[in-house]
């Protein structure tokens, strides 16, 4: 790891060693941690984990240096095998953490509109999130985590989950993790030894994905934000918007066309000179705290380049954003579904429950049947993704599904309440106005 | 999680789909303009598919028998899968034809699923088609009129039956009559009756708008006598399960249809991307769909549509192979792929204009083909009943 422990001892990085080991142990000894079989992976990386969220805390500009010893391939994660049988079935790991996510969002579910009204999230909620330790199903084991193959289905269920309790707030609370998905799977292998180990601490650092521009018709491929070579790096020019944790990101993931190479992602740090933030509301997804970053000459090193330059893909990129977004459609949808079903039983009209009219039932049906072709064609491409098949048009199918059939759900939803589906003391106004955000949005979220 | 069709499929698929593009493609329309001609060509054929369905524990008609059994913590793909997949190969060249295979009727499903081995011996080998709609029952048809009156050892049936599927062509006609019309669903009970049963009269052969290839007869039937060998499954009104015996076939049976409707799809997508190819680019897959021409915007939309149908039918026959139940899901991929079937190839017509429109090419055709798709073996509307009671977990006196 190259970390002289014994340096520590005595000094005053140590206290702080000492307050996150205790903050860790606590965490080994939640019951969620022992279901899960992570005790052992996670004492494996107490010390590593301690030491470079001091580190982080104390560092400000990215620059990224290769270790001593030259030039060492990035850790990836391999594409997983799966048996050659069609099969829908989550494993049983994967079930006990749907299970464990599923408890999570019902509070936040409880706590959705009035974090909506709030503009953040809670801290309690960040707090038990981040006890879930959901990214050891990120990061591989030679980094501290516990995979060695892709999760990507597991992402696609966690996202999903998530958003079944609050979109917006799903949406605060994986974009740190997205980013940490991007660095396993693009970052160099200097990029990956600085940002990894502290998404291993139990105060995992705040980042983000700014890729949406301010433009009508806007196209990932037509990007108006540049970066130009100069000298030992570029400079960055443009306007981000819609990008969550804006005013509390410590740094961010922003995609700027260069000359050479097209699309790149840099990692830019909230301190730069030249980045201004602003607060970017929005009709929905109050909770991610929505800003707009504006690029105005902002000078980052070149190994600043998400990867370095080398084995990057942007269109894969893009597309594990899309499905990101995809995946918390279907949980979103999936909630609207629960809420309409009781609530036209509940509902009395012309003296019997609406359900009982096929004008009501015929659209709850129609609700199922597409948010079931939303998720098929979601899991298809994920399925894919994660056996390191080609999954660009399954992404591209599932996007379209999700982006049309999201928004009919959405707005049904809100049409089978009436009037009262228009009132904020109801939830299905705010899934009308987060789902609407998914045909547009690439932020955020990379699975 | 892998929605991928198996590779032990792969072999199975390509002789089915060559099959469907070099023997049924180029005798699709000739049926098609002559309508109640008996395509001689698909007896070869139907050698060839019994094979077949050996190799895929199935028949390709949906008269699969076989009940695998499926172990705890075991995942299986296998005859409904297979069924499925064959299906849609065939009707990617005709679905008419399709439903003029000899031995493949919905009749065969039926005695596939409820026979005893005495009836399965008997009828097992035959072409057996099904009769249940009346001129004045569709949908509901558990309120379907011909009688049944027990006479010593045999059944007295009065009644007229329409939609018989290859009525004309079958051996035998599986017939829905009721004991006693005032017991409801329970009373209901299936008959096997042999088409030379002179109390069995076939009245016509209906002209429809599409699947000519296909006859559809009418019969009537007066003092019809049928020997109680022939009934199958419970002969007792056992008003507790009775109707769902029979309507198990269903379950079984709408994913088949919902099949037919994505060869139907397949075949106009496939047929309308060779048309337009040097008028459009068709897989580009990445510019955002409001950025592309209206038309590349359309048909990646329905492409879109056809995999989304397409992966719920494998999820509905994935279920059934597993032994876990799926009604709601049988429900839900024939509502998804009958609506989108009838949607795309009316809207491939549309894209491909005046010829779309011609019977120089069959897009026309497969648009009028597509259309019984959404309605026979449960109309869309029932579909979205289903669905919706199992939803709201209504019964169907409360959700009507």
């Amino acid at each position: 790891m190259g970390i002289e422990i014994s340096s520590l001892i005595g000094s005053e990085q140590n206290k702080k060693v000492a307050k996150n080991l205790t903050k860790f142990n606590n965490f080994l000894d939640s019951n969620f941690a022992k279901t899960l079989k992570l005790r052992k992976a996670a004492e494996n990386v107490v010390y590593f984990s301690a030491y470079a969220g001091v580190k982080v805390a104390e560092k400000s500009s990215k620059v990224f240096s290769s270790s001593a010893s030259g030039k060492q391939d990035p850790a990836r994660l391999d594409s997983r095998k799966a048996s050659d049988l069609f099969n829908l079935n989550y494993t049983e790991e994967q079930t006990m953490v749907k299970e464990a996510v599923q408890q999570f969002a019902l509070k936040v579910r409880e706590t959705a509109e009035k974090q909506d009204e709030k503009f953040a999230v809670s801290e309690t909620i960040e707090k038990e999130f981040n006890e879930l330790g959901l990214v050891y199903y990120q990061v591989p084991e030679s980094m501290g985590g516990m995979m060695k193959e892709k999760s990507t289905v597991t992402q696609m269920m966690m996202l999903e989950t998530l958003a079944h309790g609050d979109l917006g707030q799903a949406l605060a609370l994986f974009t740190p993790h997205s980013v940490l998905n991007a660095i396993v799977q693009w970052g160099s292998e200097a990029q990956q030894k600085e940002l990894i180990p502290p998404f291993l601490t139990p105060t995992p650092p705040k980042a983000s994905i700014a890729l949406n521009e301010p433009t009508p018709l806007f196209s990932p491929y037509e990007l108006s934000t540049t970066a130009e070579k100069s000298g030992n790096g570029y400079i960055l020019n443009g306007i981000k918007n819609m990008v969550p944790l804006a005013a509390t990101a410590e740094y961010f993931l922003v995609v700027a066309t260069t000359k050479d190479k097209g699309p790149q992602v840099f990692i830019v740090d909230r301190n730069s000179q030249g980045l201004t933030i602003t607060a970017d509301r929005a009709m929905g997804l109050n909770a991610a705290q929505l800003g707009q970053l504006k690029l105005s000459s902002v000078s980052v090193d070149a190994s600043a380049v998400l990867g370095g330059g080398d084995g990057f893909n942007y269109d894969d990129y893009l597309n594990y954003c899309k499905l990101g977004w995809c995946s918390l459609a279907v949980g979103c949808c999936q909630a609207v579904l629960d809420y309409v079903i009781p609530y036209a039983n509940d509902r009395i009209a012309f003296g019997e429950p609406i359900s009982h009219r096929q004008a009501v039932a015929f659209l709850i049906a129609d609700i199922k049947i597409e948010l079931d072709s939303m998720r098929v064609l979601t899991q298809r491409a994920v399925a894919k993704a994660e056996q390191g098949l080609t999954f660009a048009k399954e992404t591209y199918l599932a996007h379209i599904m999700c982006s049309d059939k999201s928004m009919f759900i959405g707005s049904t939803g809100v049409q089978l309440l009436g009037g009262h589906g228009y009132i904020r003391d109801f939830p299905v106004q705010r899934w009308y106005r987060d789902l609407r955000a998914v045909s547009i949005a690439v932020n955020g979220v990379h699975i | 999680m892998n929605l991928e069709v198996p590779n032990k499929y792969k072999g199975l698929l390509k002789s089915a789909y060559t099959a469907s593009e070099g023997i049924l493609r180029p005798i699709s329309r000739k049926y098609d303009v002559g309508e109640h001609t008996y395509p001689r060509e698909l007896d070869l054929l139907a050698a060839g598919l019994n094979g077949m369905n050996d190799a895929s524990g199935g028949a390709v008609g949906g008269a699969t028998s076989k009940k695998e059994e499926v172990k705890k913590g075991e995942v299986k793909n296998g005859g409904n899968m297979a069924n499925c997949l064959n299906i849609q190969a065939i009707c990617y060249g005709d679905v008419g034809l399709l439903l003029s295979f000899p031995r493949q009727g919905l009749g065969n499903s039926a005695i596939g699923a409820v026979a005893n081995p005495e009836q399965l011996g008997r009828f097992g080998k035959l072409w057996a088609s099904m009769a249940i709609t009346e001129p004045n029952v569709g949908s509901d048809s558990a309120a379907i009129t011909t009688s049944a009156r027990k006479d010593g050892d045999y059944y007295i049936l009065n009644g007229e039956k329409i939609f018989v599927t290859a009525g004309e062509r079958s051996d035998v006609v599986v017939v829905w009559a009721t004991l006693d019309k005032g017991l409801g669903r329970a009373a209901i009970k299936s008959f096997v009756v042999e088409r030379s049963n002179p109390g069995m009269k076939l009245e016509r052969v209906e002209k429809k708008l599409g699947i000519r290839a296909s006859d559809t007869a009418a019969f009537v039937l007066s003092d019809c006598r049928v020997h109680k060998s022939n009934l199958l499954g419970n002969p007792e009104i056992d008003v507790k399960k009775g109707f769902a015996g029979v309507m198990e076939t269903f379950d079984n049976t709408r994913p088949f249809v919902a099949s037919m409707a994505l060869g139907c799809t397949q075949a106009a997508l496939e047929r309308t991307r060779e048309l337009l190819k040097d008028k459009l680019s068709l897989t580009n897959y990445k510019t955002p769909i409001n950025k592309v021409k209206a038309a590349e915007a359309e048909f990646y939309r329905m492409e879109a549509e056809y995999e989304a149908a397409r992966l719920l039918v494998l999820r509905a026959a994935w279920l059934a192979d597993n032994r876990i139940p799926n009604s709601m899901e049988a429900s839900i991929c024939k509502a998804k792929a009958g609506r989108i079937g009838t949607a795309i190839t009316l809207k491939c017509v549309e894209l491909c204009s005046s010829l779309g429109y011609s019977y120089q090419e069959l897009l026309e055709k497969w648009g009028r083909d597509s259309k019984i798709l959404d309605i026979f073996e449960g109309t869309q509307q029932i579909q979205q009943l289903i669905i919706g009671r199992r939803l709201l977990g209504k019964s169907s006196s409360e959700l009507k």
